[in-house]
Order: C-alpha cells, then structure tokens, then sequence
C-alpha cells in the first residue's frame, strides 16, 4: 500500500517527487497573522489564497482569514496594479483591520508588479498601515516566506527614537508553533525580562472557543510594540532560516545588536538561549527553569537506554531539525539522515549552512551520516529502503514511508494535518524536550511491546 | 469583529449576490469574478482541474510550476483506488527563478523522461500553473514530443491559475479527458447495458456502493469520472450506452461535449439522500427500459428502504426543529443536501456556492421556505452573520469552513475531500443522519460560553442547545 517508490537510485534532476518544503507565501501568511488585528493579503490568484488558508486551517485548525487581489486574465497581462489598489481599499473598508500584510505570489513577481509603489500611491485611510513582503515561490520555502515578511515588518515599522537603548529584548521565534512562542515568552518572562517577540501567533492560531468568531483574535504583536523594536538593545534570532535575516536588518537599520541561536529545541539549545539572556541582560536564571532543567536532564539519565544507537532519519523545516538533530544526538541516538526541502543549505550555499552545521554534529558524535539540503522525501524514501532505521521524525507526510517500511514515526513540524494537539503543546525549552521524550520513547516502546512474542512481553521496560 | 450589516454592505458589488426568498424572485449575480480585497472561499482553475482529474489512479500526476501548487494538493483528495496508488504521490518541476527566465520546457522534458523510467505509467497528466501560462511554455509541445518517444498518453491541462475560476478548471480537466477518451477507431461498438458515471470521486469509496447497486440491477458501470478510474478504464468510455451525471458543476460540460461527439445521452441523477437515490435508480432502469431491469431495480429499492428508511426516520425525531446552513462548492451539491436535510426533518436557513450557475440557483430558490438567504461566493463574515442571524444549527461546508463553524459554537460537517463516511446511496442517508446526529447533538457545545453580552437571537443557539439522549 502506498509503495510506489523503487529501491534504485538514480540520479534526479526533472523536478521533485513528495516534497519537503512548500511555497514561499505561506510562510508569509504565516508571519503576517502574528501581528495583532492584521489581515495578510496575497497578491495573487485566487487559489493561492484558497490554498494557504486551507493548509493553515488544517494544520491549526483554527479559521485563517486573509484576502485576495483575485487576479484574471487581464491583470496577468496589464498588471496587478488596479487589483491591489481597490483591494486595499475594500479591505479597510469590509475588515478594517489596522494593519493589511501584503505578500507576492509567483504570478505577481512573474508580470513584475511593484508593491512599494502602489501601496504609496493608494489610498490608505488614516492611521491604517499597508506593509508588503516580495515572497515568489520559485525561490526558497515556506521558511523564506516567513523570513521575508518578518524583514517586512522590520523594514516597514522598527524605528529607532531614543538616545539610549531600552533594557529590553527583540526575540524572533521562527517558524514555530503558537504553543512554543508561548513557552518561549513563559521562559523569558521567568528570566524578568522585558522583550518584545515578533511574529506572535500565540492568541491567534491557538484562540480559546467563546461562542463567538473573531476576525481578528486577541492575540499577535502590537503595532507600537514592533515600531519600539528599534529601540531594544538586542535582537535574539532563534534559527538562522527563519529569523536571522530580520534580526540583521534591525541591526543595519536601527543599531540594535542581533544574535543568531538555534531554535531552542533540547536540553543544549536551551541553554544557550538563557545563557545569553542572562550575559546580556546581567539577569539570574531563576529557580524554577534549573528546576525544570534538572527535572530533564534526570529524566534523560532514567531512560537513556533506550534511546541508545537508535537509527533516525529527520525531515522538516531547517531550523526545527538542527534542533532535533542536536537533541537525538544527546540522548546517544544515531540521526542517520537529516533531510529538508529548503534551498540553500547545501554546502557552499548562499544562505545558512544546514549541511555543514549538521555534518559538523554528525562527525563530532563519530556517525556517519546523510545530510541533504533541498532534497525530497523520495528521495529519503529511498535511503531508507536501502539502510533501515529505527526511527522517523518529521510533518505528516511521513506517514507514507513510515507505514511502507514500517518504522516508528513521531510527526513533529508543518505541517501536521492528522494529528491535533501540536499546535497547544512545546516542542522547545526544557519542557518542550520532556514531551520530545515522552514522543520519541512512546513510540520505540509501542513497537517493543507489538512485535515482543509472549514470552518476551514484559511489564517494566 | 462585528459582523457586516447586509444593509450596510461597504462593498455595493456584493449586494447583487445575496438575497432573502421572499415573494419576488431577484436574479442572483452569480458566475461572475470575485473583488479583489475580500476574504473569498473561491479557489483557482487549477485546483478545479486537479481535484477533477486527481482520482485517475494510475496516472503520473505532474504539476508544473514552482512547488506550492502540488505541495497543497499532495493527497488531498480523499478518493479511494482499487488499483494503483501512483496519484497519491505528489510530481512537481519545481520552477526555480532560472525556469521562469528561460522557460521551463526543458526541465518538463526532462521531468517526464524520468518519471516514465521510473514508474513506467501508461498516462501523464501535466498541468499548467500561473507562472507557465505567463512565461509561455508550449505544453502542447513537450507534451506530444514526449507521447511520441514513451507511446504512451501524456496530456496537457490548461490550468493557469489566473484564467478563471475553480469552474473554468473543471473544463480544462473535462478537455484533457476527452483527448483520453478519444477511440482510435471512431466507430466504436457500443456496449449494451453499461453507462458511464460521471462526477463522482469514489470519496470514502461512494463509486463503489452505487456500481453494486448498478450490478444488482444487471447494469455494467464502465467507468466513473473520475474515482477509481484508470487509464485504461477511461479510454473505453466512448462504448457506453448513457451518462449518468452526479456532481454537475463538474461535468455537465464534459456530459454534452460526449453527447455531441459519440452520440452518448446523459442524465442528472443524485445518489444524495433515500428520496434521490431511489428516484434516480428508476430513472436508470426506466432508460434501458426492459421490465425486468425495473423490477430489479424496485426489489432493490424496496429492500434498501425498508432496511434504512427507519434509522433515517429515527433520526428525525432526534433531530426535528435544527437548522442548517449550507456553503458548498458547486449549485447541485447545495441542492441535494436542501432535500437531504429535508428527509431528516431539518430546514435549511442559509445557502451558498463557490461557483453555481443562475439555473442552479433558480432551483435553490423553488425548492427553500421563504426568509432563507440565498448567497453565491459567500466570505466568512457573511457566513457568520447568517449562521447567527438565522440561529442555524450546522453548516455543511468544506475544510475552511470548519473551524469557522467551530467558533460560533455551531456543529460542522464536511461534504468534501474530508468526507470520512460515504454519503452516497442508501447506506450514505444513514451515515449523513447518524454523522448529522453525532455533530449536532453532542455534548461539547455545552461548554461553550455564551458572554454575557449576548444579543437576543442567539437564544437556542450557541451553548444553549438542549441536550438529546439517544
């Protein structure tokens, strides 16, 4: 069932089968929906649209709202132009939201439409902002989307105003879910500080049930929070893909400082990121986080042996699976292939260094191992027909290979389509780690106990 | 957010496209564009052709274009195969900035070339995304270049996203059939007995229940379009002696251009509900005409009703009194479930489609009670002021529309790809009622909080549900 992929390699250079990335715009989107009453707008067709907000909605399950240029033949041919003008002005005066997040599609970026011009050349009622990121799916990801229309927001709204810098901390969670921005600002708020994060989906994507739909929920960042980026005396970026461009335009426009760290997922990324809170800002790591550390690194040390030399292949978005890769690496598992969708990363690359970081670990920790930046889950399919692992880890669509080869599978990631909860519950921080574990081991133990014989069926493990 | 004021409509242009049943019968602006700048539920020509064609189970499904378009059509579709499992892969070129500069056509080539080798497919399916129709690809081309080197069928659709609406890409499919279709011998024998069913998708494996009815009834389904269907299947669809139509908004086109071409009659049938399904298996059985096909089809009928027609009427009483609301994507759909919802005792306050057609919404009108809204091309904050407004129960929608439901403390179910039960035929009544049932009268909308604040029509709505014990 559902195994139609051959064991031979051969070389591929027509394109991609079962993909490990998606378009640039809906990372976008994504972004977008983290600053408080803001309607992201795709300027595009109208499938575009159609599309994201369906693929949000399925991974969230939450209503995703955001508008449409709705382009037709003549806007293809004559241009975008008089779609996003009267778009901008009906979604003001239909939605009224403060702020309206325009994003490109391929279509626009294709025919060459220039946002910057239009929006100043539109009508836009007072007090009302139009800000717009050039996000074309023929290049980069979802992960680039999201990267590009958090520069957006920088570029369109941090100012710098004061003499001196504010004590307080710009922290850009990446492409992560509105449960684990929530537990990032939880970590933050324990440490005393004063931050602004950007984006926020936390309250948005993740909006409580009051018998009543809200356009737009409680949640995201405010507008004269992100103007007040500019005046933070330091930008954490946490994953280079998705939040390092933006914290290095702040620094270039505003002088704030930017610092680059892995996503915070497991016990050594974790602390990385409260060390630098606390050398920055001369704060104590309070009680309750050593708590919480100690209570992780106890309950790694209690369960050790079952992780030990356990094979695992990874796939996702960059930043989340340098994470897991450091993680898995500290419980003594073996990641033998880590794969993404998303360009760039390939060594000698123009953007971050995916293969390199990861090869790094990989020969530290004495394993050999395949890493690939833009590749296919095919492909991973395939690596993995030939040398089997114990292990998977990556989004939904792991469940094909999963089910062909019958391996263990822990669905972390965008997106999670048969699944629900992820979107409430960490996966960074300390406690973030505890529920990895409690995935991870659930699922190898599972298997122990289906495929023991009677005789080997046992209580305690 | 407060919902829009139907008076007060900022936007003129969508005043046309909503109405109450009252004693004049306004023409509904239907099949029009959308406005740019509002929250459509509307999708693109390509996603119609890909939801189409995607059921042809042992095609190489080959989008071209950058990789969103097949990323968010990876799946999806919930259709069922017998056979081959090859179109619930996910084939893109995956246009680069390079591609869009200097054309895609090579690496299409290329693309084909190497997934012909690799899973040796009797038929290709390339479709065109927005971009392609920009940069001018010459699809035709690639497409006969490649057909000619593998002699196989490699078809293209001419789906640029921008050229229309979902509508629009139901045709460019129903197009790239009909090349399929086409007999290398014109004159084909034509099969008696056997009919062609056209507009289902085997979602949650619905072809399958009306093809044993079929056979019950001595009547040979030679192929449906497109659910479970193979490429070889398809190509014998010329010998068919009828065409029976179930989604129309995706076929009817597709249904005349056979009529016109091999001489092929087509029906509009729905297996949507006890009533329909019953009415149309006499209608199939009165066209081939000979008394003993009838008198199958009435022992059928008979027995399925009489082993469903309790449970649905059971329903009924559980359900007597709840409104429903509708936003579906095609005229016919909307129609059906109207009836539907009228077998178990339930009205319907509140109907819209993506993309139905004046005639369609003519029906509409004929077959609601007066003061339900009648909408086309509805937006999510015209929904929500009409699901409160109207104090409906349920919305049947699609995956969008879900979780909107959800939030008004309304019940939800989907009648699309999500589908988890079939809902067609007899056994589909009984699982739309139970489905019904099981969403409407659960216990969680108990802990919905209705604030304090809340105006007056909200009573028996949201929260205040009375409970029913089965």
């Amino acid at each position: 069932m559902l195994d139609c992929t051959p064991k031979e390699i051969i070389e591929r250079s027509g394109g991609v089968i079962n993909p490990a990335k998606t378009c640039q715009p809906i990372g976008a989107m994504y972004a977008a929906l983290g600053i408080h009453n803001c309607l992201p707008h795709s300027h595009g067709s109208q499938g575009c649209c159609s599309y994201h907000r369906m693929h949000l909605t399925r991974h969230f399950r939450e209503p995703v709202m955001a508008t449409t240029s709705s382009f037709t033949e003549g806007a293809s041919v004559f241009g975008g132009v008089a779609n996003l003008k009267t778009a901008i002005k009906n979604v003001f005066a239909i939605y009224n939201p403060d702020v309206m997040a325009v994003h490109t599609t391929c279509l626009s970026e294709t025919i060459g439409d220039d946002i910057t011009t239009i929006i100043k050349s539109a009508e836009v009622p007072e007090g009302k902002l139009v800000i717009h990121a050039n996000t074309p799916s023929y290049q980069g990801s979802h992960i680039t989307g999201f990267s590009n229309m958090t520069k957006g927001i920088v570029s369109y709204l941090a100012e710098a105003t004061l003499e001196a810098k504010k004590e307080q901390v710009n922290i850009i969670p990446g492409f992560v879910n509105p449960g684990d921005m929530r537990e990032i600002k939880r970590i933050v708020n324990l440490m005393g500080m004063k931050f602004i994060m950007f984006p926020d989906t936390s309250g948005v994507l993740d909006s409580p049930m009051t018998g009543k739909f809200a356009m737009y929920p409680k949640g995201g960042v405010k507008v004269e929070d992100l103007r007040d980026t500019g005046n933070s005396k330091l930008t954490i970026a946490l994953g280079t893909y998705a939040s390092s461009d933006a914290a290095n335009l702040l620094e270039r426009k505003c002088n704030v400082p930017a610092v680059t760290l892995k996503t915070p997922i497991g016990i050594k990324a974790t602390d990385e990121f409260l060390m630098t809170l606390r050398q920055s800002f001369i704060k104590e790591v309070p009680y309750q986080l050593e708590e919480e550390r100690g209570q992780l690194a106890d309950i790694m040390i209690d369960t050790h042996y079952h992780f030990h030399g356990k094979k695992v292949a990874i796939f996702g978005d960059p930043d989340i699976i340098i994470g897991l890769t450091e993680f898995v690496l500290s419980l003594g598992m073996k990641p033998v292939y880590v794969l993404t969708g998303t360009p760039g990363g390939t060594i000698g690359g123009p953007k971050g260094m995916f293969e390199k970081e990861i090869k790094d670990m990989l020969v530290e920790a004495g394993i050999e191992g395949k890493v690939k930046a833009a590749g296919d889950l095919f492909e991973l399919h395939q690596w993995i027909k030939n040398e089997p692992v114990d292990l998977l880890i990556g989004n939904t669509y792991g469940k094909y290979i999963a089910r062909a080869e019958d391996i263990p599978f822990v669905r972390v990631g965008f997106p999670i389509l048969d699944r629900s909860m992820h979107p409430y519950l960490p996966v960074v921080g300390y406690r973030g780690a505890m529920r990895l574990l409690e995935l991870i081991s659930n699922a190898l133990l599972e298997r122990v106990d289906r495929d023991a014989r009677d005789e080997d069926f046992e209580l305690v493990m | 957010m407060k919902a829009v004021n139907l008076l007060e409509l900022p936007v003129e242009e969508r005043k046309e496209s909503i109405y109450a049943k009252g004693k004049q019968k306004p023409n509904l602006k239907c099949d029009t564009d959308s406005i740019a700048g509002v929250v459509s539920q509307r999708a693109c020509v390509y996603c119609g052709a890909r939801v189409v064609l995607n059921p042809v189970t042992d095609a190489v499904h080959l989008v071209h274009g950058p990789i969103g378009c097949a990323s968010y059509t990876w799946d999806i579709r919930g259709a069922l195969s017998s056979g081959s499992d090859l179109y619930r892969f996910s084939f893109s070129t995956d246009l680069k900035e390079q591609d869009v500069i200097f054309g895609g056509e090579k690496k299409l080539a290329l693309a084909i070339d190497e997934l012909v080798l690799k899973y040796n497919p009797k038929l290709v399916f390339v479709y065109s995304t927005c971009i392609v129709g920009v940069i001018g690809d010459d699809l035709e081309m690639v497409c006969r270049v490649a057909a000619r080197k593998h002699g196989i069928d490699v078809i293209p659709v001419q789906s640029s996203g921008f050229a229309g609406n979902k509508s629009a890409g139901y045709r460019a499919a129903c197009d790239a059939l009909l090349r399929l279709i086409e007999p290398k011998n014109k004159k084909e024998v034509k099969k008696s007995k056997s009919l062609n069913y056209l507009g289902d998708f085997n979602l949650a494996g619905e072809v399958w229940i009306i093809k044993s009815y079929l056979r019950e009834m001595d009547i040979d389904m030679n192929v449906a379009f497109t659910g479970d269907s193979s490429c070889a299947a398809l190509k014998t669809a010329a010998k068919a002696s009828l065409n029976i139509v179930q989604c129309t908004g995706s076929m009817f086109y597709l249904a005349g251009k056979m009529e016109q071409i091999y001489g092929i009659p087509y029906m509009n049938i729905s297996f949507l509900g006890l009533e329909d399904t019953a009415e149309s298996l006499r209608k199939i059985a009165k066209f081939f005409g000979d008394p003993e096909t009838m008198c199958k089809a009435e022992e059928l009928i008979e027995r399925e009703i009489n082993a469903n027609g309790d449970i649905v009427r059971g329903y009924r009483e559980k359900l007597r009194g709840k409104k429903a609301a509708v936003y579906v994507g095609g005229g016919f759909k909307a129609i059906s479930l109207i009836k539907q919802f009228r077998e178990i005792g339930i009205d319907v306050v509140m109907v819209g489609t993506q993309t139905g057609r004046q005639e369609e919404y003519d029906t509409i009108n004929d077959l609601v009670d007066e003061g339900t809204v009648i909408l086309d091309d509805a937006n999510p904050a015209e929904l929500e002021q009409f699901i409160v407004k109207k104090g409906a129960h349920l919305l049947v929608g699609g995956v969008k529309e879900r979780p909107l439901a959800y939030k008004l403390g309304v019940a939800f179910i989907d009648h699309n790809h999500d589908r988890k039960h079939p809902l067609s035929g007899f056994v589909g009544a009984v699982n739309f009622a139970e489905e019904v049932y099981s969403t409407v009268c659960s216990p969680v909308w108990r802990f919905t909080q209705v604030p304090a604040d809340a105006p007056d029509w909200l009573d028996g709505n949201a929260g205040k549900r009375e409970i029913i014990i089965a």
